[in-house]
């Protein structure tokens, strides 16, 4: 049986913390609880002592109405918060209070969307609401959640306020998820309502279904980069239950990211199992348009209206501007460098920007380091672009910099240090190419054949002199070194 | 009124799971009866006409937008929040294991 990626349905509940909260959802314990020593950020309201009554943070009702405003969710002027009645111990009351959009109950906001951009094509992944809710406490295991024989309960960061966007079960693959929550991602940057790259700052649970089959709901995926990995485990074991032709049911999976499979945990509870009934400790909250409008003023450029600018006023490609506005860092960092320098037109424009997703990037990736952890600034980038631009480096000289810019040396002194220069003397040139022709004459009797002979002598100029050798020059001297060969050879 | 089982056997065993206790035989019996006597009781309430009377979203009306300002406050310390707890370890309050063998 073959399975086509139009018949997989995923939907995605995505917890987010707020963590730019100075404070829990219900309580005034701090929300700055990573690296602190177990149940140290908790109170009678966030360990569920007897008596004790919740209390609304107010700023959660601002930073809910930014995401919302910024993901095109209509947003509910009034609600109120339910009991979700379940035991587990990372639930003190057993109990989490939580949002229901039904029984009379509203979710914080319904509906929106975002649009992500997959090999050329664009598709809108709808959503369904987004929520407010009080995080659970962090079990500890020995091991693996599956062999521990028992579990320690840090309260510290239970009560700390997540909110939750559930999608339509409208993504038909995993990379189609990635993106989705890539954008996402930039959009929780850029409304400034979370910072994303804190460990644990990221829950998501995925229904994942084969299209007339019952589905699965995998749990415990805590970062985005998993997302797209349980996914994919999660749909080949499905297939492959199908093939051996027995049947899928429903069921919740637990993502065990050391082993990288999806393990049963329980079976599903039914939604009316948790018997939800309004919080009668919390009265209803009402927000009023004015307070919308105020927060919709407030909000900065979001990514996709930074986009279609950096298009226009940058001329980058569609490609180009979507990938450099994701993450906010990097697109700040873009426009404060482009614009330090007047004479940056098109050409630098395009340069820059290049410079910024290939090499910076890619070392950001290998040492696991975002741009602010760095040295480089806006301005040694355009420093290294105009060095090459005046002819004092060559591009590959510029690419073996990278590593020393990035922990704050400039392009000067580099220069300087390395002796690295732009090598154009043209006798200097004509002995290096000598000397790779005669070393290579396998390559020279390709030439004629393989136009890519000629980039490959290229390259061995350049790694007989790190790079220094002027590429323009060096190409014309080969050519012509060539051709005399070449004729040469035809008359004997 | 013809008095009917409101609550049966499988509910109460459902619910026992869902709060999870185990009941014996006799208590399943027992609590079954109460249940059923309680509810019973309750039914009275619909002989009432509530259909023009607004769901009471909170008991008390009118009350809205009760917050806190974002500013931490004083937090327990951790003896004292794991002072009640029956087990412990390391700073952390112990449960038995989740997940079933």
């Amino acid at each position: 049986m073959s399975i086509q990626n139009n018949e997989i349905m995923i939907g995605l509940e995505i917890h987010i913390q707020l963590t730019n909260l100075k404070t829990k959802l219900f309580c005034s314990c701090s929300n700055d609880y990573r690296g602190t020593e177990p149940n140290t950020h908790v109170c009678p309201i966030c360990i569920g002592l007897p008596g004790s009554l919740p209390v609304v943070n107010k700023k959660v009702i601002e930073l809910a109405i930014r995401l919302a405003l910024a993901l095109d969710c209509k947003i509910n002027n009034q609600f109120w918060f339910f009991r979700k009645n379940y035991f587990y111990p990372d639930l003190p009351k057993g109990f989490q209070i939580s949002q229901y959009n039904k029984a009379g109950g509203k979710a914080f906001a319904d509906g929106g969307k975002t649009t992500i951009r997959l090999n050329n094509h664009k598709k809108d992944i709808i959503l369904n609401r987004i929520h407010l809710e009080e995080d659970p406490a962090r079990l500890v295991h020995k091991g693996s959640i599956a062999t521990s024989p028992f579990t320690l309960i840090d309260y510290n960061r239970s009560g700390v306020c997540l909110i939750e966007i559930v999608s339509e079960p409208v993504i038909s693959s995993p990379e189609e998820a990635r993106e989705f929550l890539k954008q996402l991602k930039s959009i929780v940057q850029y409304t400034g309502i979370s910072n994303l790259e804190l460990e644990g700052s990221v829950r998501v649970d995925a229904n994942i279904s084969i299209k007339g089959y019952d589905r699965s709901e995998v749990k415990n995926i805590n970062s985005f980069k998993e997302v797209e990995r349980a996914l994919r485990h999660e749909i080949i074991r499905q297939k492959n239950i199908l093939k051996r032709g027995k049947k899928l049911i429903q069921e919740t999976r637990h993502w065990d990211d050391k082993r990288r499979i999806t393990i049963p945990l329980r079976t599903k509870e039914l939604e009316e199992d948790y018997r939800y009934f309004p919080e009668q400790d919390l009265v209803p909250i009402e927000i009023n348009s004015d307070f919308i409008q105020k927060v919709k003023s407030e909000l900065p450029e979001m990514p996709n209206e930074r986009s279609v600018r950096f298009r226009k006023e940058y001329r980058l490609t569609e490609f180009d501007s979507y990938n450099l506005v994701l993450d906010k860092n990097f697109a700040d960092f873009y426009e404060e460098g482009v614009k330090s320098d007047p004479s940056f037109d098109s050409e630098e424009y395009k340069l820059y920007c290049n410079w910024l997703m290939n090499d910076i990037s890619r070392w950001l990736n290998n040492n696991n380091k975002i741009i602010q952890e760095t040295k480089i600034t806006p301005k040694h980038l355009v420093d290294l672009i105009n060095a090459i631009k005046d002819g004092k480096i060559t591009g590959k000289i510029a690419k073996s910099f990278i590593p020393d810019l990035m922990v704050g040396f400039n392009v000067k002194a580099l220069i300087e240090k390395t002796g690295k220069r732009r090598i154009s003397d043209k006798e200097y040139i004509l002995k290096i190419t000598k000397e790779v022709i005669t070393d290579n004459l396998d390559i020279i009797r390709d030439f004629e054949k393989n136009p890519r002979a000629l980039e490959a002598l290229i390259g061995k100029c350049m790694k007989k002199t790190k790079g220094r050798l002027d590429p323009e020059l060096t190409r014309e001297i080969l050519l012509e070194l060539l051709s005399n060969k070449i004729k040469k050879y035809k008359k004997s | 009124m013809e008095k009917k089982e409101i609550i049966s056997r499988e509910k109460i065993e459902h619910l026992a799971r869902l709060a999870l206790i185990d009941l014996s035989e006799e208590e399943k019996v027992n609590i079954s009866k109460q249940l059923n006597n309680i509810l019973d009781y309750f039914q009275k309430l619909n002989e009432l006409d509530t259909s023009n009377i607004k769901p009471t979203r909170h008991v008390i009306d009118g009350l809205k937008n009760v917050f806190r300002e974002d500013i931490p406050g004083k937090s327990l310390t951790q003896e004292e929040a794991l002072k009640n707890a029956r087990e412990k370890q390391d700073g952390f309050f112990k449960a038995p294991r989740i997940i079933k063998e």
